[in-house]
């Protein structure tokens, strides 16, 4: 006998599983057209791998998640892919999301199928893909990919694995009705976990509310190590965190995963699609699902394709619209009301009710909170649920985080025993929802600022490094001119005696030229060149003599004052004067003599044309 | 007596002396940089960086608030952002300021891309370059790093720059908070 814990809190609201357990599982068919919405569990939506119009085969992959977590969707049967738009999916918003519609035409051919019967000769990291190239994620509740969970980090070694057949929740009777009947299955699946995990030890926990399956799983486990743990009816056991708790007297810690205590919990359906993926190959393209509630005729459970869409459950079950109140999706402490009927079965649907008025009233108006506490005794993850409540109605956010909201498992056990008939489980919801909200916008808001401070960094730098373009232009610029002004200076200093001696070559020059007219006058010659030499030459003359007539004259008045002032430099003087009398003589003389020959040229050219 | 009075002053001064160095040393030596509290201010800001404060920034307005301005200027971040405010520096909070706008839904910019001409300002104008393109190519947004401030409305020539309130899809959504409107007696009136 399987030693047994209990878990603080729980309650024991009405079964109702008789309702659907009185007929065996049925085959819901091929409905009109499927819709496969492309994210069907937690991670990354799937990217269509197909073309509307194309063929596809049962079986055949048409969605794969390329990046990030997830795992691929396959056609449920063989058809024609219609379209790839927005439908309504199960969600609790009733919103519309992108799903592949196929069109069945009816010969159900299947694409080949690679079964292994001896999983053992391969890899475990070749099983492992293999689940998931058969688009396993977990049946009962989130979804999580399987082959992902199966795993676990390297440091964290799973001693238990645990097969999770508590099934708690009123009316859902999907794991009972799979474990009376493929029991085989499930415990080939356990198996197949068990040889990828290798625990020291298996565990299947089952409800003692579910006598047939308890027998039906014994039969299958006879002869083997795995252990039938029958533990007491109480919701919510089937919580992953409780079972364990139950199975192990261990707790997951707050924000951990069982994996972090060596523990690990699979869904009975789970089981069941890893055995069908490995040891025939078939993917996952159908499920167990629990049609029930006052509203149908025929209550029971129906292996159904994903994608088929509710209505056509309903219709077989057998629906009288006349007093359907109406439909949840899921139990009726943690599931939600459907608005609309084409929603599609999708991995994770495990039941739909639909409830007359009677059964499932409009729930009663809120009312004060009387502080009671019978909400917190009753609260299977010891929270407490009075002071949670009062925070999310105050939006006080940060103090309901403080009270460990997180760890709720929204069971709905508190809002079950309240008798302000509280919503409190939807307080809850509605604050994680805003806490998540504000996580996201903070981690936004730090990546606008990071994103900001790198502009102004950078537009700071470009704004530096044009001040330094500029600077350096200036000084190149400045440099530039002072070499132009220094160049300019050395030009104009070589530019002045360039000059001089141009100046003093120009008169050499006029010297030879005048020497050479002088001699050329001489002989006759021609006497066109000899004009314009001689022309200068009298100007020159002219200036001469004008200059040396005035220091004539400055000699003369000095003579005369040094004369009258009796100096000693008279007669440095008087020679200086007579020096100059010669100089203007001379000057005279050359000047009268180049004008007589300036006045004798026009007869010689006249008579040289004659 | 007077030897231990003077004792106890002596040991009284010894002790100041030694607790005054110890102080001035720590005082140096762990010397924060800048103003602490700007960066929590600016941490509860929403980092729109769109200036409807006045001034050029989340930022600037953190700096403005530490030095003892109003809190009341932002109308991005809203109620919620003043009471953040309100509660860090313990002052009463105030209601929006109506001078700088009012709050607004999460809007992100798109540009309609056929009518963008490419002139790059609308690049220049984004505080945290969630504009993409290049000159006399077409631009577009990024949305997931648009903040919806506006600032690249108005420089755009051709007017091709909306803003888009954001819709919430089946990945954002969130659940309500529980509608408390009936009280019993309210109902039992209604059905009857």
């Amino acid at each position: 006998m399987t030693q047994l814990w209990d878990f603080s809190g729980g309650i024991h609201p009405p079964e109702h599983k008789d309702i659907s357990t009185s007929r065996p599982i049925r085959n819901a068919g091929v409905p009109d057209h499927l819709v496969l919405p492309l994210q069907q569990h937690i991670g990354d939506p799937a990217e269509a791998v197909v073309q509307v119009g194309e063929r596809v085969l049962k079986g055949q992959k048409i969605a794969d998640v390329k990046t990030g977590m997830g795992v691929p969707v396959h056609a449920p049967t063989s058809g024609v892919i219609e379209s790839i738009a927005d439908y309504p999916v199960p969600h609790p918003s009733g919103m519309a999301d992108q799903c592949i519609t196929l069109k069945p035409d009816g010969e159900d051919q299947w694409c080949p199928r690679h079964p292994v019967k001896d999983y053992r000769s391969l890899e475990r990291d070749q099983v492992l893909q293999k689940i998931r190239e058969a688009g396993i994620s977990g049946m009962g509740g989130a979804g999580f990919p399987t082959n992902i969970k199966l795993r676990p980090p390297r440091d964290r070694k799973v001693s238990t694995l645990i097969l999770n057949g508590a099934e708690c929740e009123p009316y859902i009777t999907a794991d009972d009705m799979t474990m009376r009947e493929k029991a085989d299955e499930v415990v080939a699946g356990l198996k197949i976990m068990a040889w990828i995990l290798r625990p020291e030890r298996c565990v299947i926990g089952i409800e003692d509310n579910k006598p047939e399956a308890i027998a039906a799983l014994r039969k299958a486990t006879e002869g083997t190590q795995t252990e039938i743990a029958v533990i007491p009816t109480k919701y919510p056991s089937g919580g992953e965190k409780q079972l364990i708790r139950i199975l192990t007297g261990m707790e997951v810690p707050s924000a951990g995963i069982p994996a972090d205590i060596g523990v690990m919990c699979q869904n009975i359906g789970t089981a069941v699609a890893v055995a069908q993926a490995v040891l025939e190959g078939t993917p996952l393209i159908s499920r167990i699902v629990t049609i029930t509630g006052e509203a149908v005729r025929e209550p029971g459970n129906f292996e159904a394709l994903i994608g088929t869409p509710i209505e056509h459950f309903l219709a077989q079950a057998g629906i009288n619209q006349d007093v359907v109140s109406r439909l949840v999706l899921g139990g009726p402490m943690m599931g939600y009301t459907l608005t609309t009927e084409a929603v599609p079965v999708i991995k994770t649907t495990n039941c739909v009710i639909a409830a007359t008025a009677a059964e499932l009233p409009a729930p009663p108006p809120e009312q004060p909170c009387i502080r009671c506490g019978q909400c917190a005794e009753v609260c299977p993850m010891e929270l407490l649920p009075q002071q949670l409540f009062w925070h999310a109605k105050a939006t006080e956010f940060e103090k309901a985080e403080h009270l460990n909201l997180f760890d709720c498992i929204e069971c709905g056990a508190c809002s079950y025993v309240c008798p302000s008939s509280i919503p409190l489980v939807q307080y809850y919801r509605f604050a994680k929802g805003e806490i998540r909200v504000q996580r996201a916008e903070q981690l936004k808001a730090d990546r606008a600022r990071e994103r900001f401070e790198a502009r102004q960094a950078r537009l700071e730098r470009e704004q530096e490094e044009k001040e330094l373009r500029r600077k350096e232009r200036a000084k190149a610029a400045a440099e530039a001119q002072a070499k132009k002004k220094a160049e300019a200076e050395k030009a104009a200093a070589e530019g002045e005696a360039v000059d001089e001696r141009s100046a003093k070559a120009a008169l050499v020059e006029q010297a030879l030229a005048r020497k050479k007219a002088k001699t050329e006058a001489s002989r006759p010659q021609p006497p066109v060149a000899d004009t314009a030499e001689e022309k200068p030459d009298i100007e020159a003359l002219e200036k001469q003599l004008t200059q040396a007539q005035s220091k004539l004259e400055t000699m003369q008045s000095m003579l005369d004052d040094a004369k009258a002032q009796q100096a000693d430099n008279v007669e440095k003087l008087e020679r200086a004067v007579a020096k100059n009398h010669d100089r203007v003589k001379r000057a005279e003389h050359a000047l009268a003599e180049a004008r007589g020959k300036l006045a004798a040229r026009p007869t010689t050219e006249s008579q040289s044309t004659q | 007596m007077w030897t231990s009075v003077l004792v106890a002053v002596v040991v009284l001064l010894a002790l100041a002396v030694v607790f005054g160095g110890l102080l001035g040393f720590a005082a140096e030596r762990f010397k924060v940089e800048g103003n602490p509290l700007v960066d929590q201010i600016d941490a509860l800001l929403p980092q729109t960086q769109c200036g409807q404060c006045g001034y050029p920034g989340c930022r600037p307005y953190a700096e403005s608030i530490a030095e003892g301005g109003p809190i009341n200027k932002c109308p991005p971040g809203g109620e919620s952002t003043i009471k953040a405010l309100a509660d860090l520096l313990d002052v009463e909070p105030e209601p929006l300021d109506a001078e700088h706008g009012v709050e607004q839904v999460k809007r992100v910019a798109v540009i309609r891309e056929d009518e963008c001409i490419g002139c790059t300002k609308c690049i220049q104008a984004c505080p945290v370059d969630a504009i993409l393109g290049a000159a006399k190519h077409m631009h577009t947004v990024i949305e997931s790093e648009c903040t919806g401030c506006d600032l690249c409305v108005d420089p755009c020539p051709v007017d091709c720059i909306d803003m888009v309130t954001v819709e919430p899809d089946i990945r954002t959504w969130t659940w309500t908070p529980p509608k408390s409107g009936l009280i019993a007696t309210d109902r039992q009136g209604a059905s009857a």
